[in-house]
């Protein structure tokens, strides 16, 4: 219970944040802070608590007949991650506070926030694969509200779509991937399928659920070819990309991967494709940085290696591993969330981002300058940084990898020295060098501004002092429950001289000698910039578009706007489907005796369907309705041969109305002429007797039939005796079937109204119809 | 509770409103206390069939199969009470939408007539007497339609009401050939008889023609021509009622025929027919609703993919898989109607339905925004909304089914249906709307757009609220509803029961 309350209380407050903003002011984003403070302190309680596998639950039934549940569970890697969600979260409200102080929507601002909260901690803390996938979807869509916040701008409304039909495209191959897992598994609940880990990985639809799984969290942790949508992500306000689009909602995937690995990792299919796509992105996202002048660009694509390096740990699934994607995780979290945060206080400051336009901002932003260098240092893995112990360690597992050892190490070092040089690009380029005309005029950020990222890179180093005690009892849970086992780790700065030592500082060198040739580096990597034009952001967008035209052509052809092409697919439908029927079961006609055409009998029907010829050939209507006449008073001909007088009389009375009504509607229609050409009239006169073949052959069929005796019979015998009426006809409209009439009686005066009603009440306005 | 209420509520209310023609008070009051009777009558109905099981009546006393029989199982009840909500949120949203020569001039008798013929068709245990409430449907909805006379609404009347006749000749001549084989109308009757009869494949033969005729009526590819071409262009409250509605009768027919009639040969080739039709409807369907530039053309298109879904769960013919079509149909007639309502409410700002002069309404109308997110998610099947229960449902016997072409379809259909929301979201409530005067487009029969009084917003404002709030319900305390749509589909897919409701152990 206490989970659940924890998981909803953001999503419960978020509707009174316009009311809060309304009372508390610029203290808004304080008060909206202490939600997520007190989640994280509500939950740092657990902290050294978690270590064995222990775990606390929490289960309600939605619809458990399809296993539908909300169930919750808290152990080590979800802790992890729910402190991360809270902790930065309570952070960048209060920075939010400053970023955006004075914005009319501040209140909606932070009740998407806050609803992102609730999503993210589901996340973390599901149970149950559904309510995984609820939450899943819910940070999509908080996501979609938060990037497109100045919805005014065109950009930020398409990039927000851009992100929407991404990760939702890959949420729905994860549901279906989801529920693949749950029926092969025999439930949804992630504990139980673990337990059934052997069966679940030997069936024949694991691959499939596997991969479904995998384009989900591929999507949402932006991992090459789906990593197109996060730098246009970026169009959201600073914190928003610091918070979702850096340290949360990006790693939901990994999240995922790291959760779900003991259930689904070990074989070849998981390894090879998760470690793969991990360490291609790994590569990508540091090459693309070079292709962005935009402080903000340049972290989304440092963001992507991060999650692709994450990724590919997750993928090679040892313990070494699997500790150093925890380490790495926390480290990213600390160092890229201040990076973020600065450059929303450069953004502020000096209203700009780009590189360009950007240096000697240290003159005017000392202290921002000094934050910057910090969370750079760790970003390159400098020591005492934390970020150290995070290269290293991921090094290390790279080095020990199982098998590709040497292709990984080596994209691993590639990608190291491009960070580092990355590195310099977000926080040397612009504060060191000369004041540019935009640095000068650019001020010291406000207190907020600072004083967040100020705590998350003073964070950075700290726990790159005294790991043990800070990072360790957070990182240990959290690979005991990937792993599956409790994992003693021991977290030092000085390993000695190892491997992983050697090229961490290769790395670092390199990385430093790129950086101050960057801008040479540059222009090698512009080129990547015309193969943007084949890449996967254009696929996107041609996507789009091939959709859109593809939609258009199919949407005009079927519904053309014409009455006439309408009834023609209807009749075809019927002829082509009853006459596939019969094709299929073939005719079988019952041989009935008959006693033979008589003279009159032939007569009847050949005049019936002469005037049918020469209804449809005649080019005078009045002849046609003569024509149409004589078919309906041949019908009653038929009617008094074959015994019911009655029958014929009302076929011959509503034959003679119907006849009066078009003569008199003639006076009203235009000069008749044939607009179709020879071609239309002939398929439509082949549909046509199509479906009169059709027709005959359906009653020909049915009346072969006889084995029950009508009802009618019944009708016959109780006319007189129960319903004490001889004219049956009008026994069974009034008695037996009397609800039949008066739904008759009152179809006849809603027409009737209807047509009073239009005489009325249109016509004077110009008698339209 | 008598069986005939459901029938006799909107009868007598259409009645009484048409002998109060000179008083528009009397004529509102009897609209709108008529709806919340039914309403009534609906949750009796149900709670009845709850308790009692399938209820059965022979009207006039006359045996079945003789006479003509109502009958009332699970999906029959549930789908009354929801004639019930949506007439009556319908009816006071009119109040205020309708204009007042319209609502004069016969706009609650017809609604009313509609209700009647909507409740009596899922009622009806007997063939023809489907048929009858069919015409009275059409007639009621023709009307409605046409009234107001603008251009527009004349040429989609014209096209609504002559497609929906083809589907009309087509039922009752398919009664007639079902009537020459089996001798009887009693839809039990003709089940049990279908049984034992020699040459099942005539029947089969004959299924599609039924097919054909309720397709129409329900819309499925490719005859649902009629309606894109027509719900656009009435008031929304008839708009609204229409796409809440309508479609279900066709749909309730065909899972009705489909199961108790038709079900009774070895692997009946109709149902792969209708799975792949089904496929085709959500797929045509959601294509169509992401290039339209008209909001409520958005919609319609986006009803037709819904009734794919609905299709989809008679097509795949499990337990699971009918009961997840009969969640859809509770969802979506709750969604659709309330989806149709807020279009109606953004015409009545901004006057315009077209997406490219709509614009700004999340700062104008934050409320209606919020509506709209709410009911536009819940019809993209987005968690924990009613929709996503209900493709949850279909998706997972789709699976369970082996179906995995059909699901994927399902799933890609659902994202499509999220980029037709969006793309409405984006046009009408977040970009600025356009610099330009925009020229007002006029309804007729419609409330003009522009200023409203408080009393009108209200009553504009509650049925929206009315029916969001019931999206979110049917999301979060699905359990309940799943066990209803379960216990229908259970009854669905064993009709002995049914068969022995109507007609006693006798055989």
């Amino acid at each position: 219970m206490d989970l659940l309350v924890a998981v909803l209380a953001p999503l419960a407050v978020a509707p009174l944040m316009p009311l809060v903003r309304r009372f508390a002011g610029r203290h808004v984003g304080d008060v909206a802070a202490a939600i997520p403070l007190a989640i994280a302190v509500y939950f740092a309680r657990y902290v050294g608590t978690l270590g064995d596998g222990q775990s606390v639950a929490f289960r309600r039934a939605w619809v458990p007949e399809i296993g539908l549940s909300l169930s919750l569970r808290l152990d080590g890697l979800s802790l992890l991650f729910v402190l991360l969600i809270s902790g930065i979260g309570a952070l960048v409200c209060v920075y939010a506070g400053g970023y955006l102080a004075g914005n009319r929507r501040l209140g909606s601002f932070f009740g998407s926030l806050l609803a992102f909260m609730t999503a993210m901690l589901g996340i973390v803390l599901a149970e149950n694969l559904l309510t995984l996938y609820v939450f899943w979807e819910f940070t999509t869509l908080t996501s979609f509200l938060l990037i497109s916040f100045e919805h005014e701008r065109q950009a930020a409304r398409a990039a927000a779509m851009q992100a929407l039909l991404t990760t939702a495209a890959g949420g729905l191959c994860l549901l279906a991937g989801v529920i693949l897992l749950g029926l092969i598994g025999g439930s949804f609940e992630i504990t139980e399928l673990i337990e059934r880990g052997d069966a679940v990985r030997a069936h024949r639809l694991y691959p499939a659920a596997v991969i479904l799984i995998l384009l989900g969290a591929f999507t949402k942790s932006a991992q090459f070819p789906f990593h197109y949508w996060l730098p246009n992500a970026m169009a959201a306000p600073t914190p928003v990309s610091a918070y979702l689009h850096s340290a949360t909602m990006v790693k939901a995937g990994v999240y995922l991967l790291a959760r779900l690995s003991p259930l689904l990792g070990g074989t070849d299919l998981w390894t090879v494709t998760v470690t793969g796509v991990g360490a291609v992105t790994m590569v990508v996202g540091t090459v693309l940085a070079f292709t962005s002048y935009d402080m903000k660009g340049i972290l989304a694509y440092l963001t992507i290696n991060v999650l692709g390096t994450l990724t590919m740990l997750i993928g090679l699934g040892t313990e070494l591993a699997a500790e150093a994607a925890m380490i790495y995780l926390l480290a990213h979290a600390l160092y890229k969330g201040a990076l973020f945060l600065v450059t929303g206080a450069v953004d502020h400051a000096a209203h700009s981002r780009d590189l360009r336009e950007l240096s000697g901002l240290r003159h005017r932003m000392p202290l921002t300058a000094l934050i910057a260098a910090l969370a750079a240092l760790s970003m390159a893995g400098v020591v005492p940084f934390f970020g150290f112990l995070a290269k290293e360690s991921y090094l290390h597992a790279v080095v020990e990898a199982p098998r590709m050892w040497p292709l990984l190490t080596f994209a691993a070092v590639v990608a190291s020295v491009l960070v580092v040089a990355g590195a310099g690009l977000v926080a040397v380029a612009p504060f060191f060098g000369t004041l540019s005309e935009k640095a000068d005029r650019a001020h010291e950020a406000g207190f907020r501004l600072w004083f967040v990222p100020a705590l998350l890179a003073v964070a950075g180093l700290a726990a790159g002092l005294l790991p043990q005690t800070l990072a360790a009892p957070l990182v240990e849970p959290a690979v005991a429950a990937i792993v599956g086992e409790p994992v003693p780790l021991e977290l030092k700065l000085w390993h000695g001289v190892t491997l992983p030592l050697v090229l961490s500082v290769i790395a670092l060198a390199a990385g430093v000698a790129l950086y101050v040739s960057h801008e040479r580096v540059r222009s090698v990597f512009d080129g990547t910039r015309v193969l943007g034009g084949w890449g996967p952001a254009a696929w996107y967008d041609k996507g789009v578009t091939l959709l859109d035209v593809v939609a258009h052509w199919q949407t005009g052809f079927l519904q053309s706007g014409f009455l006439r092409t309408y009834v023609t697919v209807i009749l075809a439908m019927t002829a082509g489907l009853a006459g596939l029927m019969i094709t299929h079961f073939g005719l079988t006609f019952v041989e009935r005796e008959t006693i033979g055409v008589r003279w009159h009998e032939g007569i009847a029907a050949g005049l019936i369907v002469a005037a049918a010829f020469v209804a449809v050939r005649s080019t005078s209507r009045m002849r046609a309705v003569v024509a149409l006449t004589i078919v309906g008073f041949g019908v009653s001909w038929i009617f008094v041969l074959f015994g019911g007088p009655d029958l014929a009389m009302t076929q011959i009375v509503v034959e003679t109305l119907t006849t009066l009504l078009f003569v008199f509607a003639f006076y009203r229609l235009p000069k008749f002429s044939i607009l179709s050409d020879r071609a239309t009239r002939f398929r439509d006169a082949v549909l046509a007797s199509s479906v009169g073949i059709v027709m005959t052959l359906l009653i020909l069929l049915a009346t072969g039939v006889d084995q029950y005796e009508p009802t009618s019979e019944y009708y016959v015998r109780s006319s007189v005796t129960e319903a004490h009426g001889r004219n049956i006809v009008n026994v069974i409209l009034v008695d037996f079937r009397a609800l039949d009439t008066l739904g008759e009686i009152t179809v006849l005066s809603a027409a009737a109204v209807g047509v009073f009603v239009m005489v009325r009440l249109v016509a004077p306005k110009g008698g339209r119809s | 509770m008598p069986l005939i209420l459901p029938i006799l509520i909107p009868f007598l209310t259409a009645a009484l409103a048409l002998l109060g023609w000179r008083s528009l008070r009397l004529q509102r009051w009897l609209g709108v206390v008529g709806a919340f009777a039914l309403l009534a009558a609906g949750i009796g109905l149900l709670i009845s069939v709850q308790n009692e099981g399938i209820r059965t009546a022979q009207i006039g006393n006359w045996p079945a199969p003789y006479g003509i029989t109502l009958v009332a199982d699970h999906f029959a009840a549930l789908l009354v009470l929801l004639v019930g909500i949506v007439g009556s949120a319908i009816a006071v949203y009119s109040l205020a939408d309708i204009d007042e020569p319209q609502q004069s001039f016969a706009y609650y008798p017809l609604l009313h007539v509609l209700l009647m013929g909507v409740t009596a068709a899922f009622l009806a245990g007997d063939i023809f007497n489907l048929y009858v409430w069919f015409e009275v449907l059409l007639i009621a909805s023709f009307v409605l339609l046409a009234l107001g006379g603008e251009r527009p609404q004349i040429e989609g009347a014209i096209k609504y009401v002559t497609l929906n006749l083809i589907s009309s000749f087509l039922f009752l001549t398919a009664v007639g050939i079902l009537y020459g084989a089996v001798g009887t109308l009693n839809m039990a009757d003709v089940a049990r008889k279908l049984q034992t009869l020699d040459n099942p494949d005539i029947v089969t033969t004959l299924a599609v023609m039924f097919l054909v005729a309720f397709g129409i009526k329900a819309a499925i590819f490719p005859l649902y021509f009629w309606l894109p071409a027509s719900y656009h262009t009435p008031p929304a409250a008839v708009s609204a009622v229409f796409a809440a509605l309508l479609t279900k009768v066709g749909i309730y027919s065909l899972i009705r025929m489909f199961t108790l009639v038709f079900d009774h040969a070895e692997a009946p080739p109709t149902f792969p027919l209708i799975l792949v039709l089904a496929g085709l409807t959500m797929l045509t369907g959601v294509l169509g609703a992401i290039v339209q530039d008209d909001f409520r053309r958005v919609l319609s298109f986006n009803a037709i993919c819904g009734v794919g879904y609905m299709m989809l769960g008679l097509g795949m013919h499990t337990p699971l898989a009918l009961t997840g079509s009969i969640f859809y149909m509770t969802h979506s007639a709750v969604v659709t109607a309330v989806l149709f309502l807020i279009a109606g409410n953004a015409h009545l700002v901004r006057g315009t339905f077209r997406l490219d002069r709509l614009g700004g309404l999340a700062r104008e109308a934050p409320w209606l925004a919020v509506a709209f997110a709410i009911a536009g998610l819940s019809l993209a099947g987005i968690p924990p909304l009613s929709g996503f229960v209900a493709k949850l449902i279909l998706v997972r016997a789709g699976l369970e089914a082996g179906e995995h072409l059909a699901v994927a379809i399902a799933i890609a259909a659902g994202l499509l249906t999220l980029y037709s929301i969006a793309r409405v979201w984006d046009a009408a409530f977040w970009k600025e709307p356009p610099a330009h005067e925009v020229p007002i487009e006029r309804i007729g029969g419609e409330h003009e757009p522009g200023p409203l009084l408080p009393r009108e917003k209200f009553l504009l404002g509650a049925p929206v609220a009315t029916l969001v709030v019931l999206v979110v319900i049917i999301g979060l305390a699905a359990g309940p509803i799943f066990s209803l749509a379960d216990a229908a589909a259970n009854e669905l897919m064993n009709p002995a029961g049914y068969i022995e409701a109507v007609l006693g152990g006798a055989s």
